[in-house]
């Protein structure tokens, strides 16, 4: 972007038909100081955003695969040129689904290995910090934000597995517990570039004192996801 | 009207957690002779008029971009629903 300013950052935030938790994105946009802009996914303008974040919900009602049918929306079109042109994209939950069935990131959820839907506090390290989503973090630290998923279970074949290691883009894995049975603990992955990132845990439930996860300092301080919603802005002041 | 079947299964090497669950349930059904499960999708797309080469194919495009996720699912079948026997043996 050209101006050099946290607000002037435009992010935005697309709305697809069972989306959830757009609100929240747009709320944790707001908080980290940039300007969110709400999408709708049939509309092919993003409105010259600066990022894009792909919230967490139900697109579609997951009826054939989870976010198998956004992945034709006319906003997502835009996204996947945008994207392949560096703009910073943040897959979130639903959102991380999406990107996987559009291939803007390599492998695929499935259901989880226990069938349950899971809804707990997780425990993150942070693999890559140089990704435009978590420059932020520092490189081994562990954050603690909320997951909630069905469908939630990452896997790809062994040779993509190796390569994503290899390269360094696992962005995220799960520490202590692996609530999904996602291969090697894989919570999050990036594109090679860094500019996509997507993950199955919900950094922007994790935003605001009073609102997060328990904290050793008292009850819900926990904002461990903000961290997100800064990296991009400072991406994008940096860009 | 012409109907076709396209059929999706997980692939092999992924693990189907309905498929387990069902194999899990078997046995306290009594049925202990079932060592396996796995669990697809079959869908029927229908048209106008008859099921012509054009509509297999087209049928088959679309099992291969939206119907299925190559990455999880293997197409199985694109087929003429009239090909399918009739009947079902009892």
């Amino acid at each position: 972007m050209s101006a050099a300013t946290l607000a002037s950052a435009r992010i935005g935030v697309i709305t697809f038909p069972g989306t959830l938790d757009d609100r929240d994105a747009a709320r944790a946009v707001r908080l980290a100081g940039g300007e969110p802009v709400s999408l709708f996914h049939a509309d092919g303008d993003l409105q010259g955003v600066d990022a894009v974040v792909l919230p967490g919900g139900f697109s579609y009602g997951d009826y054939l695969r989870a976010g198998a049918i956004s992945r034709f929306a006319p906003a997502m079109d835009a996204v996947v040129d945008a994207a392949k042109g560096g703009m910073p994209v943040l897959g979130i939950c639903n959102g991380f689904q999406i990107l996987t069935e559009a291939h803007l990131l390599p492998g695929s959820m499935v259901k989880n290995d226990h069938l349950h839907f899971v809804c707990r506090e997780q425990v993150l390290a942070v693999e890559n910090a140089d990704t435009a989503w978590t420059n932020q973090y520092a490189a081994g630290q562990h954050i603690t934000i909320p997951l909630k998923n069905q469908d939630g279970q990452f896997v790809a074949d062994e040779r993509t597995l190796d390569e994503l290691e290899g390269e360094g883009r696992v962005a995220f894995r799960y520490v202590g517990v692996n609530p999904n049975g996602s291969r090697r603990d894989i919570a999050g992955i990036t594109n090679a570039a860094g500019n996509v990132v997507g993950l199955m845990p919900h950094p922007e439930h994790a935003v605001e004192s009073g609102f997060g996860p328990e904290a050793a300092d008292g009850s819900r301080t926990g904002v461990d996801g903000l961290g997100f919603f800064t990296s991009v802005l400072a991406s994008l002041i940096r860009a | 009207m012409g109907r076709v079947v396209v059929e999706v299964m997980p692939k092999p090497e992924i693990l189907d957690p309905q498929g387990k669950a069902v194999v899990g349930a078997l046995p306290r059904l009594g049925f202990t002779q079932f060592t396996g499960a796995r669990q697809g999708k079959r869908f029927e797309l229908e048209v106008d008029g008859e099921v012509t080469p054009e509509v297999l194919q087209a049928a088959r495009e679309a099992a291969e971009t939206l119907l299925s996720n190559p990455i999880i699912e293997d197409v199985v079948r694109v087929a003429d629903a009239s090909e399918e026997s009739a009947g079902v043996s009892a």
